[in-house]
């Protein structure tokens, strides 16, 4: 049986002052999808990204979040962060910041075990305490992901979240989030250059080139088609 | 020296503005706004330099420059790139107006002294009032918005991608600086306000890894700051802001001798 399409872009395009970024970008994303968006710099795969977050207006077209099971819940993990070394917050704390609402000051008994449970799911328990400007790039990743988790989203995007990270330390993180894919039925949107990775954890794959949008399941894409696409301007 | 009722006014007024410097001190830290703290407290002693002018009490006068510059400059300056361009033009000019106004009031150099950097003296019990009627109001609104301003504060990004109103956040925490920049000018004065709004918290960074924490001990290290000052003032004579600010700076320096020993290790 099909899940349900959690987001639908429409005759979507983005145009910046004598520069169209996109146009015309159809797709529907089905609850439990893993997708991976990719695409050479400048193509357009953060302003996509910023479109699905209602962070820009588009210039044609329409972003919808159909309403199934509560509504659209989104989760964002970006590459880089504003935090240096000298940051004070404890990856405990940083976590927490994404529990906001019209609450107490101070952190109820059930949003404290619910962010034991997430830094439980994300590996981080034993490092709740380390201040987070003094955690490797890895871990910082990691408390990223459970700070975009805390709050049970349905929708994760990953926006080159894995870019700067080792081999190894990707690949944890990735196992993570495909785990929780397919435990969670949690929507991916991975924003990624790397294809292989792609191939590995996505199911579908939307890639944007200057000359126009191709997607499809994952199996079709390959890493000379990517050379093609990024050549075909 | 209790037996005074000015020292028992300063020490009170004291006590309320290490709390409320102390506690938005880790916010003002937290969004790198130090230069913008500063800024808004030349505006203050325009704003007081105005009230003296039109024959209103000084932290009238400083309240509404203070106020209304406080949204200008959120304004002004939404994009980070040009906040500290657009910072400096403002501050520039208010420091212009003040003289101005001083000028045109034709008060002596002395009281201009006494606004910019502050005065135990004069303090009455009822400035002590409006001063906690106005810290209350800004600790009411820290308390409702909390979870926001520490969310936008720590983690602007995160903050933005969540969809919080960071624009109005933002605008309303320059406000309460505002606000608390013409509270805690009473004692300390306008030039050496962004001591007690941006040393303490500084401090404690180095020392508490959670907000509240930080807050806490920012508030400790101002009250002792304040306190400690205000005594020794007594005692030599010597202005107040002198000792207020020589404290807070050695805790300072103490803080970040303390940090590279512990990263040298």
């Amino acid at each position: 049986m099909t899940e349900p399409a959690i987001l639908k872009l429409e005759n979507l395009g983005v145009t910046f002052p004598n520069h169209p970024v996109f146009t015309d970008l159809n797709l529907t994303i089905h609850q439990g999808e893993f997708w991976s968006i990719v695409g050479k710099n400048g193509v357009g795969k953060t302003t996509l990204m910023r479109a699905i977050l209602h962070q820009l207006h588009p210039t044609t077209g329409k972003v919808s979040y159909l309403p199934n099971a509560g509504g659209v819940k989104i989760g964002y993990v970006p590459q880089f962060r504003n935090i240096d070394s000298d940051y004070p917050l404890t990856i405990k704390d940083f976590v927490g910041l994404n529990l906001t609402g019209w609450k107490w000051p101070w952190l109820s008994r059930k949003e404290h075990v619910e962010i034991e449970h997430i830094l439980a799911e994300t590996g981080l328990t034993k490092l709740a305490k380390r201040p987070i400007g003094q955690a490797s790039g890895g871990e910082r990743q990691k408390a990223y992901l459970a700070q975009a988790l805390v709050e049970s989203p349905n929708l994760l995007i990953l926006d080159e979240s894995t870019a700067s990270l080792d081999p190894v330390t990707k690949t944890e993180l990735l196992d993570l989030v495909i785990e929780l894919n397919q435990r969670l039925h949690l929507t991916v949107l991975f924003v990624t250059h790397d294809i292989p990775m792609a191939r590995k954890y996505s199911s579908q794959y939307l890639m944007l080139t200057p000359a126009g949008a191709e997607q499809g399941p994952i199996s079709g894409l390959t890493q000379e088609k990517v050379w093609e696409g990024e050549k075909n301007v | 020296m209790f037996s005074y009722e000015f020292m028992r006014n300063a020490f009170a007024a004291g006590t309320i503005i290490a709390i409320i410097c102390g506690i938005m001190g880790v916010f003002v830290i937290a969004r790198n706004m130090s230069f913008l703290t500063h800024t808004l407290s030349e505006i203050g002693f325009s704003g007081a330099a105005f009230g003296v002018f039109a024959g209103w009490a000084p932290l009238n006068g400083m309240l509404l420059f203070t106020v209304i510059s406080s949204v200008i400059v959120g304004q002004l300056s939404a994009r980070s790139e040009r906040r500290e361009a657009a910072t400096s033009a403002i501050s520039a000019l208010f420091i212009g107006l003040g003289i101005l106004f001083l000028s045109l009031a034709n008060k002596n150099a002395s009281y201009a002294t006494s606004i910019l950097f502050g005065s135990v003296i004069g303090i009455s019990a009822s400035d002590v009032q409006q001063m906690l009627w106005l810290s209350i109001l800004v600790l009411i609104i820290v308390f409702v918005i909390y979870r926001f301003l520490k969310f936008d504060s720590f983690d602007h990004t995160g903050a933005r991608v969540k969809g919080l109103w960071t624009n109005t956040l933002s605008i309303t925490f320059l406000v309460l600086v505002a606000l608390s920049v013409s509270v805690a000018a009473q004692i300390v004065g306008s030039l050496l306000i962004f001591i007690l709004l941006t040393l303490p918290a500084a401090t404690a960074k180095y020392f508490a890894h959670t907000v509240g924490g930080m807050m806490i001990l920012a508030v400790g290290l101002a009250l002792i700051g304040v306190w400690a000052g205000l005594t020794l003032s007594y005692v030599t004579n010597y202005p107040v802001s002198f000792f207020i600010a020589a404290i807070e700076a050695v805790f300072y320096f103490l803080a970040l001798g303390w940090q590279k020993l512990q990263t040298a290790e």
